[in-house]
């Protein structure tokens, strides 16, 4: 592991915080990404948000990946920004191909809202807790989810 | 069904009303549902995805350098902006780098485009709260500036003119004289508006005290650009994390702290000023040399090269028909749009084409703070609220 990476801040104090939280790091173009375990998502947010030295209490995005057909098949990605240290810092969360689902983040950041309700209309990720999960960009009885790997780009017809 | 406010048990009735999807003042095909008692909205949601066209799929399924025209049609009054952002971020990819004089130019249109993009703001705003005349005159100013742009890239609005590595062209000469004349004249223009609206009592009845957001809610709910700015915090990523050589300008980041209608509005004028600064400082200190990057794998070769060089038509044909490969791995690049924080995030497989390719809309989230400001207050002032975030529907839907 590259020692830039080992002396991120972040990533010790997270480390400290809950050891088992972090399941991985990586850093590539000098940006830190951290995935996190999935039942410890609410908790390790709440923290780098409340932490005075890290507090990244912007919460500028959420999106996901299809790895499709590797398997856990999604990652959902969070990228969040300390206003006052000027840091970004990606999150991920695997979750798996069948019935995939993630803790809603919004209790944490309100704005998360519109952001799941997106990955969920156009990957169908479930996110539990969420106060209204449904379609945002495409019509209500669209089928299928458009941005998933093995959804055509023309469409099914 | 459509979107709609159910009904919450044990509460009187109350009328619903669908303001939208084709409504003058929601600034595209924005449909709100809002309760009302009376004159009074209680509660409010949007209903979105009315131009929804999957640019997100459509970037995985070209090359990087032809998803850079699906970037102009995303945010249609920031065209160059957008491209900006994305060029950045696949050249984050790449690590390659971009030379000063492209950098310089880059850094010109784009505070042009802001300019402009904020005319039209004015402009719509103006006239959504009953000011007819500012509209004339911003869009005066504006057709200028799209004059300059379609010097520059031959497009008025879809310029595509950043490419991955550099620029599309030379700019043509005399293009210089446009913006100095530009640059030369606009400040006289502004007080002009100003002095139509910035001490206007009927514009200050409608805009101080509306809408107000403090700066926890603001950061709460994802607001970036200078509706955060209008609410107090300053954070300009200009300036915060600079980009594009952003750092060896000097201006200032405009930041009020009232929060409302009035503190946004004030917070862009002052933008464009700062704008004007910029390209200012631009224009005089434009550096000499190339304006694509040393890196013939990635860059087309110019024409006349391509005539005597077989390497030179070898890179070409290879770029053309297949693309370039970028290493594999993901990068987040944002850029401050006139709207907010807009951001490309990046992952490659290692292919010519995007694996996947997430915008990061400014109006998109902005929009979410939409509610939280027009609840408890009049229907009319639901037009000022929306035109004071200045959301464009073709970002938010992407």
């Amino acid at each position: 592991m590259p020692s830039e990476l080992e002396s991120n801040l972040t990533l010790k104090k997270l480390r400290e915080f809950a050891p088992q939280a972090v399941d991985e790091a990586r850093e590539f173009r000098g940006e830190i990404t951290i995935y996190i375990r999935p039942d410890m998502l609410i908790r390790a947010c709440e923290f780098l948000r409340d932490e005075p030295d890290l507090s990244f209490r912007f919460l500028s995005d959420v999106t996901a990946v299809d790895l499709y057909p590797s398997e856990p098949r999604f990652e959902v990605v969070y990228h969040l920004l300390s206003l006052k240290n000027a840091k970004r810092l990606r999150l991920k969360v695997r979750t798996g191909g069948d019935n995939p689902g993630v803790d809603s983040l919004v209790p944490v950041y309100p704005c998360a809202n519109a952001f799941e309700r997106e990955v969920f209309d156009l990957f169908g990720i479930q996110f539990a807790g969420h106060p209204y999960l449904r379609r945002i960009l495409m019509p209500e009885d669209w089928e299928g989810y458009p941005l998933r790997k093995d959804y055509p780009t023309e469409g099914y017809r | 069904m459509p979107i709609t406010l159910e009904k919450i048990p044990g509460q009187e009735e109350r009328v619903i009303l669908s303001m939208g999807p084709q409504h003058p003042s929601t600034h595209g095909v924005l449909r709100l549902v809002l309760e009302l008692d009376g004159e009074t909205v209680v509660r409010a949601m949007y209903d979105i995805g009315y131009l929804h066209t999957g640019f997100e799929k459509s970037f995985e399924d070209k090359t990087y350098s032809q998803d850079i025209t699906l970037t102009d049609r995303m945010d249609y009054l920031n065209p160059l902006g957008n491209n900006l952002g994305f060029c950045l971020a696949v050249e984050k990819l790449l690590d390659i780098e971009i030379p000063a004089r492209a950098q310089w130019i880059r850094v010109l249109l784009t505070e042009l485009t802001r300019i402009q993009s904020h005319l039209v703001w004015l402009g719509t705003h103006a006239i959504d709260l009953g000011a007819m005349s500012v509209m004339l005159y911003c869009f005066r100013e504006r057709e200028t500036i799209l004059h300059i742009f379609e010097m520059v890239s031959g497009q008025r609005m879809m310029t595509s003119y950043f490419r991955i590595g550099g620029l599309a062209l030379e700019p043509p000469l005399g293009w210089l004289k446009l913006v100095e004349e530009f640059v030369k004249a606009f400040p006289a223009r502004l007080e002009e508006y100003e002095g139509l609206l910035t001490k206007n009592p009927i514009w200050l009845k409608r805009t101080v005290g509306i809408g107000t957001l403090t700066a926890d809610e603001a950061t709460g709910w994802g607001l970036s650009g200078p509706s955060l700015r209008g609410s107090g915090v300053d954070y300009d990523i200009r300036k915060k994390e600079p980009y594009s050589s952003y750092e060896k300008f000097d201006f200032k980041v405009a930041t009020r702290p009232e929060g409302d209608v009035y503190a946004r509005y004030l917070v862009r004028l002052e933008e464009i000023r700062q704008s004007l600064r910029i390209v200012q400082q631009a224009m005089d200190g434009i550096p000499e040399g190339p304006i694509k990057a040393n890196a013939p794998h990635i860059v087309l070769p110019d024409r006349e090269s391509m005539k005597t060089s077989i390497e030179a038509l070898i890179y070409h044909f290879k770029i053309v028909t297949e693309g370039f490969h970028p290493p594999v791995g993901e990068v987040y690049q944002a850029v401050e749009s006139p709207r907010g924080e807009l951001g490309f995030y990046m992952v490659s497989d290692g292919s010519p084409k995007p694996f996947r390719c997430h915008v990061r809309a400014p109006s998109f989230a902005n929009l979410q703070a939409l509610p939280k400001m027009i609840e408890g207050r009049l229907i009319a002032d639901v037009v000022a609220c929306i035109g004071s975030i200045d959301i464009i529907l073709g970002e938010v839907d992407r």
